[in-house]
């Protein structure tokens, strides 16, 4: 028998989505008594009046994987690929459907941190009680108190309530108990992205720790790629709640990156959802997605908007190699009418001058009400393009990290 | 090291070792639930005392000196504050609990713990409210001059009763109304009703004179009926010992325990599905 730390077979999860014509999230019980009702005295005529309907929705479906002890695994895959569903059904939040999860060793999960916090509470009273909800014991907590008010930097501020702290303040507490925990099977969901770029090193060390120096072993799941390639050496690639790659982690992550990613400089979507961002056609200043660094770039986007809509905002965003967005283009209703007119409209965006350094960069747009609204659809790398940088008269080396953004600038010199 | 396997239907073979691992979290989270209750509030732990302390009042005004009901001996005052401290944490625990899933949804669909502390943890906190406001019996009883039997040992067993039909109930609300919302607007009425069709303002005694024994035993159907006698008992009421309406109670609070874990057990693994 092998060593295993987490043995899955043959796991699935199974949702039930109700699409009510009311809309309304929650069962009520008037509703169950009416349909009750309907079907003792009613002629069987079944819900004549709420046309509601469920279907069923597969988040994880046959998925079997083995993880070593000691070993840090990377997840990945787009939105709604079933990583979430998985860590919940690993952190025992909820049961699966079908299937079998070995699990030896306790699990802490870090799905999201300060859950639990409270804000009438002192940072002090908030650590002891974190830490029990965390699973930790009372003699623990005491133990590591110091630990954690060094870690998270807090100590002039321990008998104030975490209300007043800064939002800094409040993610470096509670990343700090979460991080002394001392499970044997530690479960991260996007922690990493929260705090300043200090604190994040300072949260990659105490990860990379956990999992090198202290034998735990650490499921990660980012849509942070450079997090991803540098804490972990093996990755699942999820898609549809089924496994699409395993292995390495930079092939996996080079597969997850073009595949996310059309490579023809074309996007059609296959939703009928509305409104929707139809199609995307990107046109680089060479062919084959390739971009020079200071020419124009066009993207033309395609809007479903079924009728005339007033206050559609629209935006996009470049996001480079490591899940970072270096750039952000918006056109917003009240400032410049988009979508008043039929039922589908075509936006051109031109950029004058692309500005960024040599790499791979993804689109990814948004479609939304004005902001504080409904978002109506968030698209992750539908598209790919790469940046290179042609100019024989210069004597730099372009590399990918030396930087993200490539100013213009004037010399003058005396 | 321990193995744990987790399978569709069978997550529940560690309930109680688990649930035995997470007493500190039980601790906490009461604790943080009293502390947070009275933070920046103007006299602090004092309305644990003043609510039943004016509902006394009132009752005591309207039943005792208005309709002039019979009080089994005590002084009015004594006789409804006496009914009202098991009342009022009855009462306290069901919209407490009832409310306390909810109330940590952010909790329950991010980590897992046995969901059987939060509305565990919110009776309890309405049980230390209950204890706080005990001090004042024992200023009523000093200045009323009402002596101390024997029968006063018998009054943690009612205490634990009145604890037990809680939490039964307590239980089945809270999961109810995690799947049926609607559920919180039945529970202000239950609580409103229940004043009145509790002994809480007058005697029971008033129900088998007026009904006959028939009307008397159905009464005891109402687990709170079997307490709050039985907090009468203890304080030295001269209503006659009612060994067939406290043991209707006894099954009807255990009856709703054992349901309210059952049910609660049944449903709580779909509870971060549908918070």
């Amino acid at each position: 028998m092998s060593e295993f730390a987490i043995k899955v077979e043959g796991l699935a999860k199974k949702y039930l989505l109700q699409h009510q014509a009311s809309g309304r999230r929650y069962v009520a019980l008037r509703d169950v008594l009416a349909n009750k009702a309907r079907a003792l005295f009613g002629s069987g005529k079944p819900e004549a009046g709420s046309r509601r309907s469920t279907e069923e929705f597969w988040a994880l479906k046959d998925v079997s994987f083995e993880i070593q002890p000691g070993e840090a695994i990377g997840f990945i895959g787009r939105n709604g690929a079933g990583k979430s569903t998985l860590l919940k059904l690993l952190s025992r939040i909820t049961e699966p459907t079908s299937g079998r999860i070995r699990l030896r060793g306790r699990v802490a999960s870090l799905l999201e941190v300060g859950t639990g916090f409270h804000p009438e509470l002192t940072g002090r009273e908030n650590i002891f009680l974190n830490g029990a909800i965390l699973g930790m014991g009372r003699a623990d907590i005491k133990r590591k108190f110091e630990e954690i008010v060094d870690f998270a930097e807090v100590e002039k501020f321990l008998d104030t309530p975490v209300k007043r702290y800064s939002s800094g303040m409040y993610m470096r507490l509670a990343f700090a108990v979460a991080a002394h925990l001392e499970p044997e099977i530690l479960v991260v969901d996007e922690v990493l992205a929260v705090g300043d770029a200090q604190f994040q090193k300072k949260c990659m060390g105490k990860m990379q720790t956990a999992s090198q120096d202290e034998g735990r072993t650490v499921l990660f799941v980012s849509h942070n790629m450079a997090a991803i390639s540098e804490l972990t050496r093996r990755c699942i690639f999820l898609e549809n709640g089924k496994i699409k790659a395993e292995g390495a982690t930079p092939a996996v992550v080079q597969q997850y990156l073009a595949i996310a990613a059309g490579t023809d400089g074309v996007y059609q979507s296959k939703s009928i959802q509305i409104p929707r961002v139809d199609r995307i056609e990107m046109i680089t200043s060479q062919s084959s997605q390739v971009q020079i660094s200071g020419e124009p770039l066009e993207i033309h986007f395609t809007i479903v908007h079924g009728a005339p809509r007033v206050g559609l905002c629209f935006s996009f965003q470049f996001v480079n190699q490591y899940g970072v967005a270096v750039a952000h283009c918006w056109i917003h209703d009240p400032e410049h009418p988009i979508c008043r007119i039929g039922e589908k409209s075509v936006l051109k965006c031109v950029i004058p001058k692309l500005h960024l350094n040599v790499g791979t960069y993804y689109l990814r747009t948004y479609l939304a009400e004005p902001p504080g609204g409904q978002l109506f659809e968030m698209l992750d790398a539908p598209l790919l393009f790469e940046v290179s940088i042609v100019d024989r008269h210069t004597l730099f080396g372009w590399r990918p990290d030396v930087c993200t953004y490539l100013e213009d600038c004037d010399w003058q010199t005396s | 090291m321990r193995e744990l396997t987790i399978e569709a239907g069978k997550t529940e073979r560690h309930y109680w070792a688990d649930l035995w691992r997470y007493r500190e979290l039980f601790f906490f989270l009461s604790w943080r639930d009293v502390l947070v209750r009275y933070k920046q509030t103007v006299i602090g732990i004092l309305w644990a005392v003043l609510r039943p302390l004016l509902t006394m009042i009132v009752f005591t005004v309207v039943f005792g000196k208005l309709a002039k009901m019979p009080s089994e001996g005590l002084p009015y005052a004594v006789f409804v504050y006496v009914a009202m401290l098991p009342w009022q944490f009855f009462s306290s625990s069901l919209a407490e609990a009832s409310n306390s899933l909810i109330a940590n949804a952010n909790m329950i669909s991010k980590i897992y713990f046995p969901r059987l502390v939060i509305p565990a943890s919110a009776v309890i906190v309405c049980f230390v409210d209950f204890l706080i406001s005990g001090v004042i019996l024992a200023g009523l009883l000093a200045w009323y001059h009402v002596g101390l039997s024997w029968r006063i040992a018998l009054l943690p067993g009612f205490t634990l009763l009145a604890l037990a039909a809680s939490f039964g109930i307590s239980l089945w609300l809270a999961a109810l109304n995690v799947k049926y919302r609607d559920f919180r607007y039945i529970i202000p009425f239950i609580v409103q009703f229940g004043v009145y069709v509790s002994p809480v303002g007058f005697s029971s005694a008033t129900v088998r004179e007026k009904g006959g024994d028939l009307a008397a035993h159905l009464y005891a159907l109402n687990p709170m009926v079997g307490v709050i006698n039985g907090f009468r008992w203890a304080f030295g009421s001269d209503a006659p010992w009612d060994s067939f309406g406290l043991l209707t109670s006894l099954g009807v609070t255990l009856l709703l325990l054992f349901s309210g874990i059952k049910y609660f057990r049944a449903t709580e693994k779909a509870f971060a599905d549908i918070i």
